[in-house]
């Protein structure tokens, strides 16, 4: 059989350097998947770009061909002038891109942007190609595809944006749609979703698509064939259940074992309650002009634990976390409660005056999310990790020196890398750095908003091991906030699920993974992609529970806005429900 | 409507910064001890001329300068009755330049509009100059079409304005029979506006405009510049390139809209820098523009003049400011949007 597209030893490279994409081949046949498998830094996405020759300009493509097979044409896109290829691009071949957000343009209309397609490769008039597109925003699952024409992208909700995204790229109906992790940036129940769009708009036109991602769960859920990536060459292709099922190359296996799975707990352990509280959050709420951000949240750190909160975004969790840090005062009526150790007296940190606030600040500490953009480039390490000692008044500066490499040996660098500035680390050391700083004052408390979310799945398992190694050795406390239950599932030691700035269960991960009993919980576990072909994500229970709370089942449902309590339905397992 | 309740308030703000404005002003120039009469007075005296003294005595009187400085400054607004009743900006009395010895709005009058015509002219000129230089900078970066036009552009920046005027005229009146100094030819001056008026004008203008525009075109080529580099590399530009747009119109609809809106809050940032930039050029050239008149006025304190003529700047630029806002939240739906939630 003729293959829709087959790159045969393709090499792209920035410059005089070494090639960055080396020797590559891939095929792709028509209506079906392929994956492109690997973590950042693996050349899969110039590889895709490279076939609509959309690369970055210091980029060339030093060797290789791209054969496009058009109506029985072997195109070379490789070789094609630019304006030949501008009838390809958006036409025979379409792309879709990782941040919708960002890959729409701000300052033009939906419709128009849409439209734009088909006024570029379509002889239609305007109000046919319009015809067309309120046709497809239908198609992807858009409601009320008139206003949607009208809307701006910041109107819209980051799925919504995708599906927009979706639609400009099948409305000319394309035989190849590249698609650069299109649901890396969007919350996990709508990742699903969105992965089933594509899914149903392949069945139906039959056309063939590139999958571009990190993640084994999606690869399982989609692909026909994987291609697996590491430095620029491929370690490994062949078809998906050969691939997934008995990886042969060590480099797969790896990726496997790093990926996280949301275990299968047999036995629920027993638990019990733990007395001693060194974080306490009481009916706290938050209200942003007309918006609840957080509304009537009451949880418990115990010393020494993980308890951690999952939501997805607008959850209102990052606003818990900045609550409990002090960072922002909650509404009033609500508290946070702060001990300090089991015998001393619990302070509110809501009313604090300026020297207990200092004093607190050093014993909370919060790592980041992005470990590129939370430490300052223009800062050596030994500066970034002496600055809260400094700021403290902590210390000789040689005393301060001497902690920086206690610190750097505690979350596993180098001491040597001290004089060296952020940007020549990786993501992964990047962050240890962060935790590093955060460890400086010696806290009893880390607050960690989404630690490991923007580091790479076999990173993440590292960073995942070293907190809970540093929570063990240090006896540290952790509020830990994630969108994902497969790592929660892995350090926390109590979960709460919180959904519109509400929690809607909460219970250790054992048993709320076993027996999740709220709509959203299950949606959520079952939004989540397994890297195994036989678990495919299980689409009808997700649209369950992951719309609005007044979508969900009656027993669940807020009615008028007054949601249900949160009732005991087990010891240690809250739902928030009307039975 | 949106829109219309906007340039609403906007208006309503500006009118009050502008009496904000002319208060600071007011005080401004008061700041120096005594006044142009006080000034003159003491010359006279000292030169013992005391028929002149009680000409400037009976002036201090009629232009109210001997009551307290507040009374003065409601009486230059025209809310407090003065010698001769209520008579000030707001009945469009702009009073008496000492200097000049005849009514400010004599002395300003024609200038005040070869001025607004100068600085619009060096407005569209600045603009019609950076927005392509700046566009095609950004796209061909780094190839010798950015190198010379960033040189061209610094050059512009770096050369004194004068400098340039004697220069220009000297080669623009050997080689293409330029005009030198003036608005226009002599025989023009105080005649009803006709054809081969507008045209002398014109030609008047071409070496003035570069002369004052460069400087303000060269660095906000640079601008653009950069911001357009910025907005290359967002995505929604990749996915304008991989739907297949020609080069043109996917700078000219994507980066350029967004770079596009630091280049319209310009304009209003614009208007006093050229003014004040003018004011050498001005002289220099012999344009009968108000800078000559302000640097006379400032100089002699002859307040009245000084006062309008910095009035009418702040004025001009504060409609500069508020076109300008308008522009963006037509051109902006972020901006429009964000206003509509206030």
């Amino acid at each position: 059989m003729q293959s829709l597209l087959s790159v045969k030893d393709l090499s792209i490279g920035f410059g005089k350097n070494e090639p960055t994409v080396d020797q590559v081949s891939f095929t792709v046949n028509a209506g079906e998947t392929l994956a492109l498998v690997g973590e950042s830094g693996s050349g899969k996405t110039l590889s895709c770009r490279a076939i609509l020759r959309i690369l970055p300009s210091s980029a060339q493509i030093r060797s290789g061909q791209i054969v496009l097979n058009c109506r029985g044409n072997d195109i070379d896109l490789a070789n094609l002038s630019e304006r030949k290829l501008r009838g390809i691009r958006g036409d025979r071949v379409s792309m879709i891109f990782q941040e919708p957000m960002r890959s729409l343009s701000p300052l033009h209309r939906i419709g128009d942007q849409v439209s734009e397609v088909l006024k570029l490769h379509r002889d239609c008039s305007a109000s046919d190609a319009k015809r067309q597109v309120l046709a497809e925003f239908e198609y992807v699952g858009l409601n009320d595809p008139e206003r949607i024409y009208r809307a701006y992208p910041f109107e819209l909700s980051g799925g919504m944006q995708q599906r927009a995204m979706i639609a400009m790229a099948t409305v000319a109906k394309p035989e190849l749609l590249i698609a650069d992790e299109p649901t890396t940036a969007l919350d996990m129940t709508t990742q699903a979703q969105v992965l089933g769009l594509l899914k149903n708009l392949q069945a139906e036109s039959g056309m063939a698509l590139i999958l571009v991602t990190h993640d084994l769960g999606v690869v399982a859920n989609m692909a026909d064939q994987v291609v697996v990536m590491n430095k620029g060459r491929v370690m490994e292709s062949g078809s998906a259940d050969l691939v997934l099922g008995s990886p042969a190359h060590p480099y797969t296996k790896k990726l496997f074992t790093a990926a996280p799975v949301i275990p299968e707990f047999a036995q629920p352990a027993v638990q019990t309650e733990a007395a001693d509280i060194i974080l306490s959050l009481r009916e706290v709420s938050k209200t942003y002009g007309s918006i609840q951000a957080v509304n009537g949240i009451s949880l418990n750190v115990p010393r020494g634990k993980v308890m951690a909160i999952v939501g997805e975004s607008g959850s209102g969790k990052s606003t818990c976390a900045r609550i409990a840090l002090g960072a922002e005062s909650a509404d009033p009526g609500g508290h946070v409660f702060f001990r300090e150790s089991p015998e001393a007296d619990a302070i509110d940190i809501q009313s604090l005056n300026p020297v207990q606030r200092c004093d607190f600040q050093r014993k909370a500490q919060m790592v980041f999310q992005d470990p590129h953009s939370s430490l300052s480039p223009r800062m050596q390490i030994v500066d970034a990790l002496t600055e809260p000692l400094d700021i403290h008044s902590i210390g000789t500066a040689a005393e301060r020196r001497d902690r920086a490499i206690e610190l750097l040996e505690q979350v596993g660098l180098d001491p040597s890398m001290l004089r060296r500035y952020p940007h020549a680390f990786s993501g992964g050391q990047r962050q240890r750095l962060s935790i590093a700083r955060a460890l400086a004052l010696r806290p009893l408390l880390l607050v960690c908003d989404e630690p490991t979310s923007a580091l790479d799945v076999s990173v993440q398992a590292q960073i995942l091991d070293l907190l809970e190694d540093i929570r063990d050795r240090l006896q540290l406390s952790y509020l830990f906030i994630s969108h994902d239950l497969a790592v929660v599932a892995r350090i926390a030691d109590e979960v709460a699920v919180m959904r519109r700035g509400r929690i809607v269960e909460q219970a250790p991960p054992e048993l709320l993974l076993a027996n999740p009993r709220h709509p959203y919980t299950q949606a959520l576990i079952a939004a989540h992609p397994e890297p195994d072909i036989h678990r495919p994500i299980d689409l009808d229970t997700v649209a369950r529970g992951a719309g609005e709370p007044d979508t969900w089942p009656d027993a669940f449902r807020y009615t008028d806005g007054a949601a249900p309590p949160l009732k005991k339905y087990e010891a240690n397992h809250l739902v928030r429900t009307h039975a | 409507m949106d829109i219309i309740k906007f340039a609403l308030r906007r208006l309503a703000t500006m009118m009050m910064t502008l009496l904000l404005v002319s208060a600071l002003i007011f005080l401004i120039i008061n700041l120096p001890p005594g006044d142009y009469l006080t000034n003159q007075i003491a010359e006279l005296r000292s030169t013992g001329q005391e028929s002149g003294v009680a000409k400037a005595e009976f002036l201090r009187k009629e232009y109210s300068l001997d009551r307290s400085l507040p009374e003065q400054y409601l009486i230059w607004l025209g809310v407090w009755p003065g010698p001769h009743g209520f008579s000030g900006l707001l009945q469009g009395d702009f009073g008496w330049s000492f200097e000049f010895n005849k009514p400010v709005s004599e002395v300003i009058g024609s200038a005040m509009w070869m001025t607004i015509l100068v600085n619009l002219v060096a407005v569209l000129f600045v603009y019609m100059v950076a927005l392509p230089l700046g566009v095609l900078a950004a796209a061909k970066s780094r190839t010798w079409i950015d190198y010379v036009s960033s040189f061209v552009g610094y050059l512009g920046l770096a050369t004194p304005n004068f400098l340039l005027a004697l220069i220009l005229f000297y080669y623009g009146n050997k080689y293409f029979d330029l005009p030198i100094g003036g608005l226009m030819a002599a025989e023009f001056e105080g005649q009803p506006m006709s054809f081969e008026k507008i045209k002398s004008v014109l030609l008047h203008l071409i070496v003035p405009t570069f002369v004052i525009g460069t400087a303000g075109a060269a660095a906000m080529m640079q601008r653009l510049r950069a911001n357009m580099l910025d907005e290359l590399n967002k995505p929604y530009v990749t996915t304008a390139w991989a739907k297949g747009v020609p080069p043109v119109k996917l700078l000219a609809k994507y980066p350029l809209r967004v770079a596009f809106n630091p280049f319209v809050a310009d304009i209003g940032n614009l208007i006093p820098s050229l003014i004040s930039g003018s004011v050498l050029v001005s002289v220099v050239l012999g344009l009968q523009t108000i800078g000559p008149a302000l640097l006379a006025a400032l100089k002699s304190q002859d307040q009245f003049l000084a006062g309008f003529v910095l009035l009418f700047v702040a004025a001009l630029t504060l409609i500069g400011t508020m076109v300008s806002d308008l522009l963006l939240v037509l051109l902006d739906p972020r901006i429009r949007f964000g206003a509509r939630v206030r």
